[in-house]
C-alpha cells in the first residue's frame, strides 16, 4: 500500500469515524423512536466503513484509540458537536451528499484501491442522503420554529463545508466538478425547503483544508477525551 | 330486563364462551376478535411495560457507546442499543392493535402513570456492566420472553418470536465480553467480577414477586398471557447461570448456591425484597435521572415532531 493511498484511506476513514461517533451520542436522545433508529443505523454504516479504511492502514483500533488529536485527518465538518437535531441533519445534509458523490466517483474507476469498498458505502450513502433530505423539507418548510432552527443549523455549518473539497492525495478525482455538484445538489433541497442558501464565506479564517492536515476545533479533543480514556487506560488489554 | 338487553347479555355470553374457547384450545386472540375488557386492559399494561422497558433500557448502555474500548465493540454496542429502540417501536405497535396509541403510552410513562422494568434503575458503572447486562439481564429477559412467544394474543406473541431472536445475541455478546474481560488482564477480571456482583440480585428480582405476592400472576396463567410462574421462571434462569458462571471464571455473589441432588435444580439464598419494592417505588439509584432524560428527550424533540406533522400537512401526506 502506497503513503497516498494511506494517506487518502485515513482522510476518509477518520471522516466516518467521527461521524459515526457524533451521531452515536444521539442513543438514548432522539426526538422520535424512528430517529434512534435512523441515527443508530447511520453511524453503524458509518464505522463500518471507518473499519474497513483503517484496516488499510494499520490496526484499527491502535489509529482510532491511540492517536492524538492533531494526527486525525477527518474534515471540522464531522467534529462539529451535534447541537439540535437541526444541527446534526444539516451536518448530515452537507455531508451526506459529499460522501455520496465521492463514493459515486471512487466507485465508478472500477479497479481503484477504493472501488471495492465505495460501491457497497455508496449504497448507504444514499439512504444517509435521503434521510438527511427529508427532514431538511420537514424541517425547513414546517412551522416557523423548525424552519428558523434549520435556516440558523445551515448557516453556522455553511464555512464547513468549503474545507470537504480540497484534494485528497491518492484520490483521483476532479474535485472542482464534485464541488460544483455538491452545490448545485445542496441548493435544490435547501430552495425545496424554503431555505435560504447560506451567503457566509465556505471556510474560516484559517485555510481550508485545517482539519485534513491535523487542525482540529475545540471541541474535538473533549470527544477524543471521552472515546479514548477506556481504551488507553488498559495499555495492552484486549477486548 | 328489557328484550334488547337480554339479547345483548345472551350475545356477550356467547362471546365469551368463543373466546374461552379459543384460549383452552391455544389458538391465538387476534385484534378483532372479541375480548374481555380485563383481558384486554392486562395485555395494554403489559406490552406497555414491556415498550417502555425497551426504551428506557437504552439509558445505561447507551451510556457506553462513546467509551466503547475497541471499534468492535462499539459496533456491537450501538447495534443493540438500535434492537432495543425496534423492539420498542414494534411493542408500542403492538399495543396499538388493542386501541391505545403510542403518545398515550409515552405520556403514561413520562408522568409515572406506567412502569419499566426496575432492573434499568441501577448505574452502569464500568465497562465490564455491559456485559454483565447482556449475560444476566438479557439473559433474564429471554428466559421471561421465550414463553411470550406462545401468548395468547397474536401480535404479541409475533412480535416477540422477532425480538426473542435477536435477544438471544444480546445475551450472547455480553457472555463473550465478559469471558475476554475474565481471561484478560487482573484488571479486567477485576471489573467482570464486580459487574456480576452488582448485577445478580437485581436480575434474579426481574422475575418479579414470589407467587404468593405477585398480583397479576393467577388471571394471566388462566389468559395464556402468562405460561410459567415467577419463581418457576427463577429457578430455570438460576440453574442456566450457574454452570456459565463456572465456564466465565467468575462467581456468583451468594454463599448459599448449591446444587441440590433432590430437587434436581440449584437451591439459593433469600432475595431482598426491601430492596426490590424500594426500587420499584422510584427509589433507586437511577429511577430520577432515566425519566428525566427521557422526558427531556421528548420535550426537546417536540418542535420536531410537529414540524413533520407541519410538513405533512402542507404536502398532504398522512401523519406517522
Amino acid at each position: 500500500m502506497t503513503s497516498t493511498v494511506n494517506a487518502a484511506a485515513l482522510a476518509l476513514g477518520d471522516d466516518a469515524l467521527v461521524l459515526s461517533h457524533r451521531l452515536g451520542e444521539w442513543a438514548g436522545h432522539a426526538p422520535v423512536l424512528e430517529e434512534e433508529v435512523a441515527l443508530a443505523n447511520i453511524a453503524l454504516d458509518l464505522l463500518g466503513q471507518a473499519r474497513v479504511l483503517l484496516s488499510m492502514v494499520g490496526d484499527e483500533d491502535e489509529l482510532a484509540y491511540l492517536r492524538e488529536e492533531r494526527a486525525f485527518r477527518n474534515v471540522q465538518l464531522v467534529e462539529q458537536p451535534n447541537g439540535d437535531f437541526a444541527h446534526t441533519i444539516a451536518r448530515q445534509l452537507y455531508f451526506s451528499t459529499y460522501q455520496r458523490l465521492l463514493y459515486g466517483r471512487l466507485a465508478a474507476t472500477g479497479d481503484g484501491d477504493f472501488a471495492g469498498l465505495a460501491a457497497k458505502a455508496v449504497k448507504e450513502v444514499a439512504y444517509h442522503q435521503d434521510h438527511a433530505e427529508q427532514w431538511t423539507l420537514r424541517l425547513g418548510d414546517g412551522t416557523a420554529e423548525s424552519h428558523e432552527r434549520m435556516r440558523r443549523a445551515c448557516a453556522a455549518l455553511w464555512r464547513f463545508t468549503g474545507e470537504l473539497f480540497q484534494p485528497v492525495e491518492g484520490l483521483d478525482v476532479d474535485w472542482r466538478e464534485l464541488e460544483a455538484d455538491w452545490l448545485a445538489s445542496v441548493t435544490a433541497v435547501l430552495e425545496r425547503a424554503t431555505i435560504t442558501v447560506p451567503d457566509g464565506p465556505r471556510t474560516g479564517a484559517w485555510s481550508a483544508g485545517a482539519g485534513r492536515q491535523g487542525l482540529h476545533t475545540e471541541s474535538f479533543g473533549r470527544m477524543l477525551a471521552e472515546m479514548q480514556h477506556l481504551h488507553r487506560s488498559h495499555p495492552g488489554a484486549t477486548w | 330486563m328489557t328484550a334488547v338487553t337480554a339479547e345483548t347479555q345472551e350475545a356477550n355470553e356467547a362471546y365469551e364462551a368463543a373466546f374461552d374457547a379459543a384460549v383452552a384450545a391455544d389458538e391465538r386472540i387476534e385484534p378483532r376478535d372479541w375480548m374481555p375488557e380485563a383481558y384486554r386492559a392486562t395485555l395494554v399494561r403489559q406490552i406497555a411495560q414491556h415498550a417502555h422497558s425497551e426504551i428506557i433500557g437504552m439509558q445505561p448502555e447507551a451510556n457506553w457507546i462513546t467509551r466503547a474500548p475497541s471499534l468492535r465493540r462499539k459496533a456491537i454496542l450501538m447495534a443493540k442499543v438500535q434492537d432495543e429502540a425496534g423492539h420498542g417501536l414494534y411493542l408500542y405497535s403492538a399495543a396499538e392493535t388493542l386501541g391505545t396509541g403510542r403518545d398515550e403510552l409515552l405520556d403514561k410513562l413520562h408522568t409515572g402513570r406506567q412502569k419499566y422494568s426496575s432492573i434499568f434503575n441501577y448505574p452502569t458503572l464500568t465497562w465490564a456492566d455491559v456485559g454483565a447486562i447482556g449475560w444476566l439481564v438479557d439473559g433474564a429477559a429471554i428466559t421471561n420472553q421465550v414463553p411470550l412467544c406462545r401468548c395468547s394474543y397474536g401480535p404479541y406473541a409475533r412480535a416477540m418470536v422477532r425480538i426473542c431472536k435477536e435477544e438471544s445475541f444480546h445475551q450472547r455478546q455480553g457472555y463473550e465480553s465478559l469471558l475476554a474481560l475474565s481471561r484478560g488482564t487482573p484488571e479486567q477480571h477485576a471489573m467482570a467480577q464486580d459487574a456480576v456482583n452488582r448485577w445478580w440480585w437485581p436480575s434474579l428480582m426481574m422475575f418479579g414477586p414470589p407467587d404468593d405476592e405477585s398480583a397479576h400472576s393467577a388471571q394471566s396463567m388462566a389468559w395464556k398471557i402468562k405460561r410459567h410462574s415467577n419463581d418457576e421462571l427463577r429457578q430455570r434462569f438460576v440453574d442456566i447461570c450457574v454452570p456459565q458462571a463456572e465456564t466465565l471464571g467468575l462467581t456468583l455473589p451468594d454463599p448459599d448456591l448449591r446444587w441440590n441432588e433432590e430437587r434436581g435444580h440449584y437451591d439459593f439464598g433469600p432475595i431482598d425484597w426491601t430492596e426490590f419494592w424500594e426500587v420499584l417505588k422510584g427509589n433507586g439509584p437511577c429511577n430520577e435521572q432515566r425519566i428525566t432524560q427521557r422526558r427531556r428527550a421528548h420535550e426537546e424533540g417536540a418542535w420536531v415532531r410537529e414540524a413533520a406533522a407541519a410538513y405533512a400537512a402542507k404536502h398532504g401526506e398522512a401523519t406517522a
